[in-house]
């Protein structure tokens, strides 16, 4: 393993054991999860517009939101002691810092990922188990790009007032390329149609994730250096 | 060991020849360290201590001017303002992971950790989360952290803040044997008082300039003390 991705991933280690300890962002994200696919299961009418119709977009909403509560506590923990400062001290390169981070983000998310399909499941009801593989691997693509991007938001915001609404407005509208594809796909599959009818939407996804993980590993240091 | 050649910075306003506003925090500063070195820099709030510390350990990328660590940033460690430590860590878990920060082989970290705590007095607070820990023992827990990696240039910005008097008293031995065994030590504080006996140089501080930098020679606190008052005086009228 590079050296490089060692540190990456003792970095990421301690994220995700300072995270277990405390619970703090997990369960605000799962719970937030579960409480909008609520929200949105009893306020939509089902007689004005199909389910089917509806629940793509309703899935991802739920999903980018909660990733922003997770994504912002990536540095927050790091404002503890001034931790921040410590690592930017160390030998550590920026890179397996940006690299940590963005690992225990996607862990993050996937956990949130994990519990919030089969609530959407439940909820909607739609017919997820037939195109359960490729609905995964879609999700995947999808949260490496926004994950990649909010990673690097959150360090950017992060000595800022008001850093979690900032990092909400600053990042929705980088999310919107993801979200539009992922939304498109996710659409297509549980309407029954193949996977082959969403490749340009595939393409789309994997060209914004290679993009934006090499554009954000690039320009991290300048989000963290005085 | 340690060099610093004409290093200057500004905060705030552009960055241009008179920039409005812009408050001058290391004004033309050179010096050399070399190993056995203690150079104590004493002066007032603002005048740019913390700031040259930062330009040191590499956490400032300076406006003029180079300061050169033989080793990089891994043969450095560093006592902040901040004790850099995650509180939901355990002390034995929060210098683990500075260790394998800083390359401490994997065999040797456990082992490392433990004679540091032990060297410092808080063996028995390491399964301790260290938000539980008192101000003195969580600055004990830090000064441990910037020692695991066992480094040749120490960078210490008010160290004895947050320490009692005994703890103030083991620290300065521990500095002292630091010294003893090759390292290059930079001390910056407000208060004159501290850290005098362990100096083998002396720096006076003001607005971003040295305006004394000697050996430290036989002169003792009181002395110096009085030379830093005339000293700041002086300059700045």
């Amino acid at each position: 393993m590079g050296d490089w991705l060692r540190q990456a991933w003792t970095v990421a280690r301690k994220d995700l054991l300072l995270e277990f300890r405390t619970r703090t962002a997990i369960v605000s994200a799962v719970v937030f999860t579960a409480l909008v696919l609520t929200v949105f299961n009893f306020g939509r009418d089902p007689t004005a517009v199909a389910t089917i119709d509806l629940a793509p977009t309703i899935l991802w909403v739920t999903f980018t939101f909660a990733a922003m509560l997770a994504m912002n506590r990536a540095f927050q923990l790091e404002l503890e002691n001034d931790a921040l400062e410590g690592l930017l001290a160390s030998p550590l390169s920026r890179t397996s810092l940006y690299w940590g981070k963005l690992l225990a983000n996607l862990v993050f998310v996937a956990v949130v990922e994990v519990v919030g399909l089969p609530l959407f499941v439940l909820f909607f009801d739609v017919p997820v188990a037939p195109v359960l593989l490729p609905l995964i691997a879609v999700i995947a693509l999808a949260t490496v790009g926004f994950v990649a991007v909010g990673t690097l938001f959150s360090a950017l915001v992060i000595r800022t007032r008001f850093a979690e609404l900032l990092l909400v407005v600053i990042l929705l509208p980088f999310l919107l390329p993801p979200l539009i594809g992922a939304v498109q796909v996710t659409a297509r599959l549980l309407g029954g149609r193949p996977l082959s009818e969403s490749a340009g939407w595939l393409r789309l996804l994997a060209a914004y994730d290679i993009a934006f993980v090499t554009l954000a590993t690039l320009l991290f240091p300048f989000t963290v250096d005085e | 060991m340690l060099s610093a050649e004409g290093l200057r910075h500004a905060f705030g306003g552009g960055r241009g020849e008179g920039g409005g506003g812009r408050i001058v925090a290391l004004d033309d500063v050179t010096f050399t360290l070399e190993a056995g070195q203690t150079l104590a820099i004493f002066g007032p709030n603002g005048a740019g201590k913390t700031t040259l510390l930062k330009v040191l350990a590499g956490l400032i990328r300076p406006d003029a001017g180079r300061a050169t660590v033989a080793g990089g940033r891994g043969a450095i460690g560093w006592i902040g303002h901040q004790s850099h430590l995650y509180g939901h860590l355990t002390v034995r878990e929060n210098l683990l992971f500075w260790a394998a920060l800083y390359n401490v082989p994997a065999a040797t970290r456990a082992q490392r950790a433990a004679d540091v705590m032990q060297r410092l007095g808080i063996a028995e607070h390491a399964e301790r989360a260290v938000w539980a820990l008192s101000r003195g023992l969580a600055q004990r827990a830090a000064i441990a952290k910037a020692l695991i990696h066992e480094p040749r240039v120490l960078l210490l910005d008010e160290p004895f803040t947050g320490l009692d008097l005994a703890a103030a008293a083991e620290f300065r031995t521990l500095l002292a044997q630091l010294r003893g065994a090759g390292r290059v030590v930079v001390l910056a504080t407000h208060n004159v008082g501290e850290g005098v006996e362990l100096a083998t140089d002396v720096a006076f501080q003001r607005r971003g300039r040295f305006v004394q930098f000697a050996p430290r020679g036989g002169r003792g606190p009181a002395q110096i003390a009085d030379e830093y008052r005339r000293a700041l005086g002086e300059a700045g009228g």
